[in-house]
């Protein structure tokens, strides 16, 4: 795959758009069929995909280092359950996917307003300040909801409504998989990249660095909060352990072995790594140790990313 | 004559101890293409810096069209008129050769986020016309027929011409040329210095060269500053300062420091 847009190429993204979309509707219309053990993990596999390729955005193409996704998506968990919690009673179940449509966006647009609050102060500074303040960043939000009566505080926030679909999961990851991908194709997309590949030259191209990277990191933050409304919705139940530093490991590992900045890898790398400790369940003990083994192999013997197919031209050294 | 296009009074910048320019005053007239040359270490890339915003002077005063730009952000003064190459190229080295011009062209494009995701007609023909332009810029420098092959793969050469198409999508007022023939041989050079000459000509910019090759800076500017250890120590057209004593005195001593290792 060349780096390079094609305008004729990049406007048939629209008719994928549209084509996931409706291939995600058709395809909850059957869920009542599934086995409800794999109804699950197709959920949790969509939810991953939106969360790796949103953080694919900010550690991939723009090259910074978040690792705050998991933060995030608790913010845009907790927004969307309760919400749904405190209306859902109030009004017709007719008005269901609304109501969660709502949610969702309200933890979205929390989990972004979080990401600006976040990103405007560290990503003025260069190095590697991203890293530790998100870091600090999850942390905060998960001692803050430990300690939230309203939100169910350490013992969790239970008996959210059963609203997450297959169709909605996979339609929002059509969206968020559209979203990043139109943005990062086009002459202003080009931004992020240049960021990435060298800040000073790209400013001095008149492309403003601090612009594109909260940019970047406010748009992967509202999608990662996204991923939480949906998550919250799918499980029922939301603990604040559930969104501890590895969780956000976990999507940082999808990016990475996607090919930092390659969406199709990483779309990939989310499945894999779904499924992984799901097939590793049986030697449960030693899952872990498998896990972590397999990751330092694969990143060992292809740095490049374990997806990344050879670009078409010429064997370019790296 | 009308105001110059850059002003530098007494522009200084001390690093702990070590003055690395040292009240530089220079004026640049629009159109003009001027040298700057001097040994290694004189302070040519740290003058080059300051102009562009990456350094702010200890001391002295920078203005472009009249205005100070003391304080303005790098990506700020490209939008007013200043682009760049840089000594060590620093190309969008993942990025293909027609990205690379394509992301110096979106601070004029009017399409930003809103059209990208909508992608309707206007942001289809935006996009044609961004990309006639830059292949229209690739083609002055013989690299259209490379547009989709990755920066970092080029050949140094076209690596060196391509930083100048990359500088030249800005539409700048003012190119600055930080050493664009390090590691050409003469008749690459001779073929680039008409180049600089012609792309001056063909959009009105100042040109500001960077050169250690006397030759090729004599033939081609119009008028030369001489830098050595951070100080100006001549300024006039290519004959008077093929004559400067000081000048001679200086060059004799470092004909050899060409080829030193590159700094940023
Ligand atoms: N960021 C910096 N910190 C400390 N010293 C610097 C810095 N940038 C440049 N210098 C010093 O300033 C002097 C001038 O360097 P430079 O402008 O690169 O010279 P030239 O481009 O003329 O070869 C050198 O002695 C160099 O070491
Ligand atoms: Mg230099």
């Amino acid at each position: 795959m060349s780096s390079s847009l094609n305008p004729s190429s990049i406007t048939g993204a629209k008719r994928w758009l549209i084509a996931g979309v409706l291939l995600a509707v058709v395809v909850s219309m059957f869920s009542a069929q599934f086995n409800r053990y794999y109804l699950g993990i197709l959920v949790d596999i969509g939810i991953n995909i939106i969360l790796a390729v949103s953080l694919n955005l900010i550690n991939g193409h723009t090259g910074q280092f978040s690792l705050g996704h998991a933060g995030f998506m608790a913010v845009g968990g907790y927004t969307a359950a309760k919400i749904s919690l405190v209306i859902s009673p109030m009004l017709p179940p007719a008005l269901q996917p609304l109501i969660f449509l709502f949610a969702l966006l309200a933890g979205g647009g929390l989990a972004a307003l979080a990401g600006f609050g976040v990103g405007v102060p560290s990503l003025r500074l260069r190095g590697d300040y991203l890293a530790i303040v998100t870091l600090g960043f999850g942390e905060i939000i998960r001692v803050v909801v430990q300690n939230m009566e309203s939100v169910g505080a350490a013992s969790g926030l239970k008996g959210i409504p059963k609203y997450t679909t297959l169709g909605w999961t996979f339609g929002l990851a059509a969206v968020t998989i559209y979203f990043v991908s139109a943005l990062v194709n086009s002459t202003y997309g080009r931004g992020f990249i240049a960021v990435s590949d060298d800040e000073v030259a790209a400013s001095s191209m008149g492309i403003n660095p601090v612009r594109y990277k909260v940019t970047a990191f406010v748009t992967g933050a509202f999608f990662a909060g996204i991923a939480g409304g949906l998550y919250a919705h799918h499980k029922q139940f939301l603990s604040p352990t559930g969104f501890d530093f590895l969780k956000s490991i976990d999507i940082v590992v999808m990016v990475i072995l996607g090919g930092m900045g390659r969406t199709a890898g990483v779309v990939v790398a989310a499945i894999i790594l779904t499924l992984l400790p799901e097939v590793l369940r049986q030697f449960s003990e030693y899952r872990m140790i498998i896990y972590s083994l397999l990751i330092i192999v694969l990143m060992m013997a292809r740095p490049q990313g374990l997806f990344t197919w050879n670009r078409k031209k010429g064997g370019a050294p790296a | 004559m009308s105001q110059p296009l850059l002003k530098l009074d007494s522009a200084t910048i001390r690093f702990g101890g070590l003055t690395a320019v040292s009240n530089f005053s220079l004026e640049v007239n629009p159109c003009e293409l001027i040298g700057l040359i001097g040994p290694n270490g004189a302070g040519k890339t740290t003058a080059f810096n300051m102009i562009t915003g990456v350094y702010q002077p200890t001391d002295g005063h920078i203005h472009l069209n009249g205005r100070s730009i003391a304080g303005v952000k790098p990506h700020d003064l490209t939008r007013q008129g200043i682009a760049r190459t840089f000594q060590n190229i620093r190309l969008f080295g993942s990025l293909s050769v027609i990205d690379n011009v394509r992301a110096a062209m979106q601070l004029h494009c009017k399409h930003g986020v809103r059209a990208s995701l909508w992608r309707g007609s206007r942001f289809k023909s935006l996009e044609n016309e961004v990309e006639t332009c830059a292949l229209e810029l690739l083609d002055i420098f013989k690299l259209g027929s490379l547009r989709d092959e990755e920066a970092k793969s080029l050949p140094y050469g076209d690596q060196r011409r391509l930083e100048i198409v990359r500088a030249l999508a800005t539409r700048p007022k003012l190119l600055l040329l930080d050493e664009p023939a390090a590691g050409m041989n003469p008749t690459e050079k001779e073929e680039l210095m008409h180049l600089i000459r012609f792309i001056k000509d063909k959009f009105q910019i100042a040109v500001m060269l960077v050169e250690h090759d006397m030759t090729v800076v004599m033939g081609i500017c119009e008028r030369i500053a001489v830098l050595e250890y951070g100080i100006k120590i001549a300024e006039g057209t290519p004959q008077q300062i093929q004559r400067d004593p000081k000048v001679i005195a200086a060059y004799l001593g470092t004909e050899t420091d060409k080829e030193e290792p590159f700094d940023a």
